[in-house]
Order: structure tokens, then C-alpha cells, then sequence
């Protein structure tokens, strides 16, 4: 303090110097770390040109147009060992999207049941939720992958010795088998059927809510949208004659034909992800419950509205504001979580792209900067849908 | 006149306390919850009893190789056998006392966080955070006074899941603090710079990172340099933990009422004299419950070196249990894997919990 005042006494002349400025500062700093990220960017950028010729190592993304010349376990898409890297891309990034869409829906019911289930009135049933929780949060995912792939699905019987559920079925040491979906004449139909009834069920909705405002009158739109949804494909399929048929799993020799087979590295990651995840959704959705006051559900109450209602209209709306944020980045981190892949072999991009053809081709730049750049594709769009969907959940102050 | 006689009041009826009143409360209070407990007791009762019989009653504790064990039950001798591995890895047996003694000096500083009005506890927290790192750091590689050189490669373990963490999150704390006071600054390329570095490294998962610094570091650097593995995760990690170091930061910075800039101002204070004598003490002190849980969120991550082909605890145990001569113990590695973990994750989520709510004063608004 005296220090202080002491520099006021003896420094009273105006200090003039144009470095005194904060702007004419600010823009020398600006400066100057723009120069050192361009030389620093430079450097790298130089570097990497000189070790990688001195390596032998190409550049370029010619490599993408080559044969890959090795088999991938699983691939949505046709994949054999003459496709290019290219495809290796394609068939990695679609394995990724597909274990993390599967283990984002799961998760989320998962978790939705068992925060709520950790507030619950049964003191057994929120004590099991509670151990639930603290038990898998605190326990890294890639040892709980590691538990289920090489603990749980890899000590399974053989295929000849499976164990089986109504002949249709089938769990064994090469992963679980269940009937395939057999598609006849128009079902497409059914299909188109489908959709029309989502498009009309939000236009029902719309004209619902705007009768409510006008009116006062309520519409059934939830079971008049299942109707839609549901029951309107449900009668094109019957009237079509059921074009659907299944075809089942059967041992023929070693192993099984016919049906689809799950491979136990996608059930170990799903398992593990799915599980993980759910035990942080659920901390989310229990705090986002206990942020509503109790006073809503005692104003609810004394308005005569019914409990039903009460949580449908009142506590879930509330509460959503406080999930959707962190609920959001759960979401992202499943997706980032489940490159984890790699560790057991199931074929996501980081396993395919970033280990096989990194190893085949050593285009260590292009394909590292490839996938990363797919993450955060992934990333920047869930964030953006979320936060959309943030906006029209967010508390709009009149 | 009769004389009053004071009665003795009567005990609350039974339906009301004691055990029965709260089963009924509890367990039994409608229909929907009756069945639930009846569901949770069918689960308890499935699942308890043959998981107590494997890892307790039916185990095997004594023994020293593969023939003590029953096979009804876990294998602990398998445990007990590996637990050196386990603790540090390649670490040369004769010099082991230097890793215990690490240990002991990282008990020494966290211990005393925990016990309440601990003299010169916040003192303890600032040496465990500056000068800890320097000690054990010259005690574990050696090569000076008089201690033997141990290579890095020859760490594992327990010990080296420590030092990744440790060092993950000591290193990444000064990044995170100049990230975070950069994406709040009013210079619009500063701002840009900090945006993008913590938004790149907060949208891409760990391991891509951990490739890219076993992978791509030795292309970046000039022919000649090149550091060893242990290094380059630590600085792949140190990047990586450093964006979200900065998140939780930013997150303090904004709760510091805009009055005590501004007072720091009228005081005449330079920006980096206020930051550092006013702002950020606060802003620090605010989230030192979020540093504990990027902590604990690092200290789960720090597995994934087993990737890249580092020997961490979870590396020890998975390289243990494929072992032949035992056969069939990778329930029991995981289990005493996981149960490593838990003990430290749960305590300092508790421990982050407890700073909450005593932190929880005065700065809410």
C-alpha cells in the first residue's frame, strides 16, 4: 500500500511514451504472436518436409487411390482386400458413427433410468443406483472395455457349444447371432409410410398447439402421433401381406450361417461405452431433477393439475434447461471415448485408418490430420445441433 | 382434592418409528414400490452371494505359484505374486527404495490436505506442486549424486500412472491459466489463437492425440532431436489436459464479480498485476474443486498410454494375465486394477465434494 502511494508522489510527470498505451501495446503484442506462430508454423512445416524426405516417406493424398491389400473384420459397406485406402476411411468412420449412435441412445436410457432411479422414494432401489454410479464412474473405461472383451465374451463357449435363446439366438465365443431381416415386394411402401406418418404427426402437432392457444380445446397428439407413427405403416404391412421374413442362424459345420453376426468386439465396446456414459448421464439428469424447486411441483399441486402432468409439463421442462448442457458433452465424449476401439480390434477409423494404413503406407501427416479433423467434424456438429436445441429449451424471458 | 399425578407420555406407536414405520415409508409405501423392492432384493440375492463366495469365501490367499489355487474361487497368490510389477513396472529391484520414497513424499503432501487446520497446509500444497515434481523427479531418473540411471523405458506401473497424471496436471496448470486469461482477453488475434487451441485439442480424443505425439512429434522436430516415448506422452498429455485446464479456469474467472476488476483498476493495478494479485487468487481458489475432478477425469486417461505401448498399471496387468503358466486370471487383474482405481478416484471425488461445499461461500450472487 505505502509502495503504492509513494509511486504516485514521486512519479507524478505524465509518462508520454507511446508503449504506455494499452492499444499501441495490444497491437505490438498482436504482433509479435502472429510473427511466432508463422515462424513457429514454418519451422514445423519445414522440418517435417526435410525428415520425411530423408525417411523416403511420400507426400500427398495419392495414397487414398492405392489397394489396401488387408481384410476388415466387420464394414457396413462392401469391403474386400483390392478396395483403396480410401474405402479403409469410409468403412472405419462409419464404425465409429454406428457404435457411437447405438451407444448414445442406450446411454441416455440408461442413464435417464437410473438417475431417476437414485432419487427414488424405495430406499433399496436408490441405493442400488448409487453403487451403480460410484462403482463404473470411477473406474477408467478402457479397463472396463478390457473386462468385458477379454473377462466376459472371450472365455464363451465355442460356436458348437453356444448358448442359445429360442433357436433364434445364438452367443458363443465369436460374438452373438440373431435372424436377419428379410425385405419382400414393397416394403418400401411401409417404409415411405413410415415417414409420411413423422411428417404428418408434427403438422398435427403444430395445428394442435395452435387450436390450444386459440381455443383452450386439448387434442390426444401423443397417441394420435403413435397412431401415425406406428399404426398407419403397421396396416400397410398387413395389407401388403407382411412382405417380411426372417432369416435365422444355424450351425452348418464350425460356425454359423445366415443370420447377422455381432462381433464380440463391437459388444464389448458397446457394452462398456453404453455403461460408462449412462453412469454420468445419470449424476447429470439426478442434479438437473433437484434443481427444480419443490415449490413448482406444491404450485402444480394446488392448481389441481394431475401428477402425470405435473412431470411432463412442469418438472421435466425445467429440468431439461439444467441436463442439456452437460448431457451434451457426455455425448461428445462417447464419441471421442469410442476410439477406445482400437485397444481390442474392433475396426473404428482410429483402429483402421490411423493404425492399419498408417502402418502400411506411414503417411503418418495426412492420415493423423484426416482423423482428427473427422472428430472434430463430429464434435462442431453435435455441439451445434445441441446447442439449436438448447436455444428452444433455454428460459425465454418476456 | 386429588394430587396430580404426572403420567408417563406414551411411546409413539409403532406404525410411526423404529424399523417398521420406515420399511413401510420406504420399501412398501405403494404397490409400484413394493415390486421394486422385491425386484432389487432378487437382484441382491442372485448376484451377492456367488460374487462374495469368489472373491472371499472360496478364494485363495496363501500360496506362491499357480498350484495353490483351487480353482472354485479368485486367485489373489496371482495378485500377491505380481504385486511388485504391479507397483513399479521394470523399475531395477535394488533400486526400488527411490520409488517408495517418491510415494512417501507424495503421501506427505496430500495427506495433510485432508486433515482440517493442518499448519501451513496451503504451503505443503504449493511445495507438492513446485518443488515435489523436481525431487522426485531427480530421485526417480538418478544420474546425479550418486544414484544409478534409470532408463524410462523400465518404468511401469502404479508408479507410472502416478508420474503421468502428476506431471500431466502440474504442467498442464500454467498452460491452462495463460489459455484461459488469453481467451478472455480484448486483443482479437490473442482471443483467436487461445479459441482455437482449446477447441482443437477439446474436440479430439485422447489416444489421436497420444499418436500423434508417438507418431508425428520426431517428423515435427529438426533431425537429431528426439526425445523418449515417456516424454512425448507427457507432452501430448500436457497439451491435451491444458485445454481443458483452461475450460475449468475460465469458468472461475467468470464468476469473480466485475467489481474487482474494476477496483483493480481504480487502484491503478496493470493488468498482469491485477490478474495475478487479485483475479486469479480468487478465480483459483474458486476452482480448485474442478481442478480435482480434471484430475481425477486425467488420472482415468492416463491408461490409454498402454496404447502407444507405454507399461502402465493397466498394461502391467493385462501383459500379467496372458501369462500361460497361470491361465484364466483376467477377472481377478481387472478386479485389482479397477480396484486401484476406485480407491483413488472415489476418494478425491469425495474429497473435490467436500472443498465444494466449503468453498460454496460468498461468491454466488
Amino acid at each position: 500500500m505505502s509502495q503504492n502511494q509513494s509511486d504516485i508522489t514521486t512519479k507524478p510527470k505524465q509518462s508520454s511514451s507511446a508503449f504506455n498505451d494499452p492499444r499501441v501495446r495490444g497491437a505490438v503484442f498482436q504482433v509479435l504472436l502472429v510473427g511466432f506462430l508463422v515462424w513457429f508454423g514454418w519451422t514445423i512445416f519445414q522440418n517435417t518436409l526435410q525428415n520425411m524426405e530423408s525417411r523416403g516417406i511420400t507426400t500427398g493424398f495419392d495414397f487414398l487411390s492405392n489397394p489396401a491389400g488387408f481384410e476388415i473384420l466387420m464394414s457396413l459397406v462392401p469391403f474386400d482386400s483390392s478396395d483403396t485406402y480410401g474405402r479403409t476411411f469410409i468403412v472405419g468412420l462409419l464404425n465409429t458413427v454406428l457404435v457411437s449412435f447405438v451407444g448414445i441412445v442406450l446411454a441416455t436410457i440408461l442413464g435417464f433410468i437410473m438417475g431417476v432411479a437414485r432419487l427414488s422414494q424405495n430406499w433399496l432401489i436408490a441405493k442400488v443406483a448409487t453403487v451403480y454410479v460410484e462403482t463404473l464412474r470411477n473406474i477408467p473405461l478402457l479397463l472396463q472395455i478390457f473386462f468385458w472383451y477379454f473377462a466376459v465374451l472371450q472365455p464363451l463357449p465355442s460356436p458348437r457349444k453356444s448358448l442359445e435363446l429360442a433357436e433364434t439366438f445364438f452367443v458363443n465365443n465369436r460374438g452373438l447371432y440373431v435372424p436377419a431381416p428379410v425385405f419382400g415386394d414393397g416394403f418400401t411402401a411401409v417404409v415411405v409410410t413410415f415417414f409420411i406418418g413423422i411428417i404428418a404427426s408434427v403438422v398435427m402437432g403444430k395445428w394442435a398447439f395452435k387450436r390450444f392457444e386459440a381455443t383452450g380445446q386439448t387434442f390426444p397428439t401423443f397417441y394420435a402421433s403413435i397412431g401415425l407413427i406406428i399404426g398407419l405403416p403397421l396396416v400397410v404391412f398387413a395389407v401388403l401381406g407382411a412382405p417380411l421374413s426372417w432369416d435365422l442362424p444355424a450351425l452348418k459345420g464350425f460356425n454359423f450361417r445366415g443370420g447377422v453376426q455381432i462381433i464380440p468386439e463391437f459388444i464389448a465396446l458397446l457394452l462398456a461405452l453404453t455403461t460408462y456414459t449412462a453412469a454420468f448421464i445419470a449424476e447429470i439428469v439426478r442434479s438437473g431433477i433437484m434443481a427444480v424447486p419443490h415449490g413448482q411441483t406444491e404450485a402444480a399441486e394446488s392448481l389441481g393439475i394431475k401428477k402425470s402432468v405435473t412431470l411432463r409439463l412442469i418438472i421435466i421442462p425445467q429440468a431439461m434447461r439444467v441436463v442439456i448442457p452437460p448431457l451434451t458433452s457426455q455425448y461428445l465424449n462417447l464419441a471421442k471415448n469410442s476410439s477406445l476401439a482400437t485397444a481390442i480390434g474392433y475396426p473404428d477409423i482410429v483402429s483402421v485408418f490411423m493404425g492399419t494404413t498408417l502402418n502400411q503406407t506411414g503417411q503418418a501427416v495426412e492420415i493423423v490430420a484426416m482423423t482428427m479433423a473427422v472428430y472434430l467434424t463430429i464434435s462442431l456438429t453435435l455441439s451445434v445441433l445441441m446447442n439449436w436445441y438448447n436455444k428452444s429449451m433455454a428460459l425465454k424471458e418476456r | 382434592m386429588g394430587k396430580y399425578v404426572e403420567k408417563e407420555a406414551l411411546p409413539p406407536p409403532v406404525s410411526t418409528t423404529g424399523p417398521v414405520a420406515w420399511v413401510r415409508q420406504n420399501l412398501v409405501s405403494t404397490p409400484l414400490n413394493t415390486v421394486l423392492t422385491l425386484f432389487a432384493l432378487y437382484l441382491i440375492w442372485e448376484l451377492l452371494p456367488p460374487i462374495l463366495n469368489w472373491a472371499f469365501f472360496e478364494a485363495n490367499f496363501i500360496g506362491d505359484d499357480v498350484s495353490a489355487c483351487s480353482g472354485a474361487g479368485a486367485c489373489w497368490v496371482f495378485i500377491k505374486t505380481r504385486l511388485g510389477f504391479f507397483t513399479y513396472g521394470f523399475y531395477p529391484d535394488p533400486e526400488r527404495w527411490r520409488v517408495d520414497i517418491s510415494f512417501l513424499l507424495l503421501a506427505l503432501v496430500i495427506v495433510p490436505q485432508f486433515i482440517k487446520g493442518f499448519p501451513y497446509k496451503a504451503w505443503i500444497g504449493v511445495a507438492g506442486l513446485t518443488i515435489l515434481p523436481v525431487i522426485v523427479g531427480i530421485l526417480l531418473v538418478g544420474g546425479m549424486f550418486g544414484l544409478n540411471h534409470v532408463e524410462t523405458h523400465q518404468w511401469g506401473g502404479l508408479m507410472l500412472t502416478l508420474v503421468l497424471s502428476y506431471v500431466g496436471i502440474v504442467a498442464a496448470l500454467p498452460f491452462g491459466v495463460i489459455l484461459a486469461l488469453g481467451r478472455r482477453s480484448e486483443m482479437p488475434t490473442v482471443r483467436l489463437v487461445c479459441v482455437a487451441f482449446i477447441e482443437l485439442w477439446r474436440g479430439v480424443p485422447l489416444i489421436s492425440v497420444l499418436f500423434m505425439a508417438s507418431v508425428m512429434l520426431p517428423l515435427f522436430l529438426p533431425e537429431g532431436w528426439d526425445f523418449e516415448k515417456l516424454l512425448r506422452a507427457l507432452i501430448g498429455i500436457t497439451m491435451f489436459q491444458s485445454a481443458y485446464m483452461a475450460e475449468v479456469i475460465r469458468g472461475g474467472l467468470q464468476a469473480i464479480p466485475k467489481g474487482q476488476f474494476e477496483a483493480a483498476a481504480a487502484l491503478g493495478l496493470g493488468y498482469w498485476r491485477s490478474m495475478g494479485l487479485i483475479i486469479l487468487p480468487q478465480a483459483l481458489k474458486l476452482v480448485i474443486p474442478g481442478i480435482v475432478n480434471t484430475f481425477i477425469a486425467l488420472f482415468k486417461d492416463t491408461t490409454l498410454v498402454l496404447i502407444i505401448g507405454l507399461l502402465d498399471i493397466l498394461a502391467t496387468v493385462q501383459s500379467s494375465i496372458v501369462d500361460p503358466k497361470w491361465g484364466g486370471v483376467a477377472t481377478e487383474g481387472y478386479i485389482f486394477a479397477a480396484f486401484c482405481f476406485w480407491v483413488f478416484c472415489f476418494g478425491m471425488s469425495r474429497y473435490s465434494q467436500a472443498l465444494e461445499r466449503k468453498l460454496h461461500t460468498g461468491h454466488k450472487r
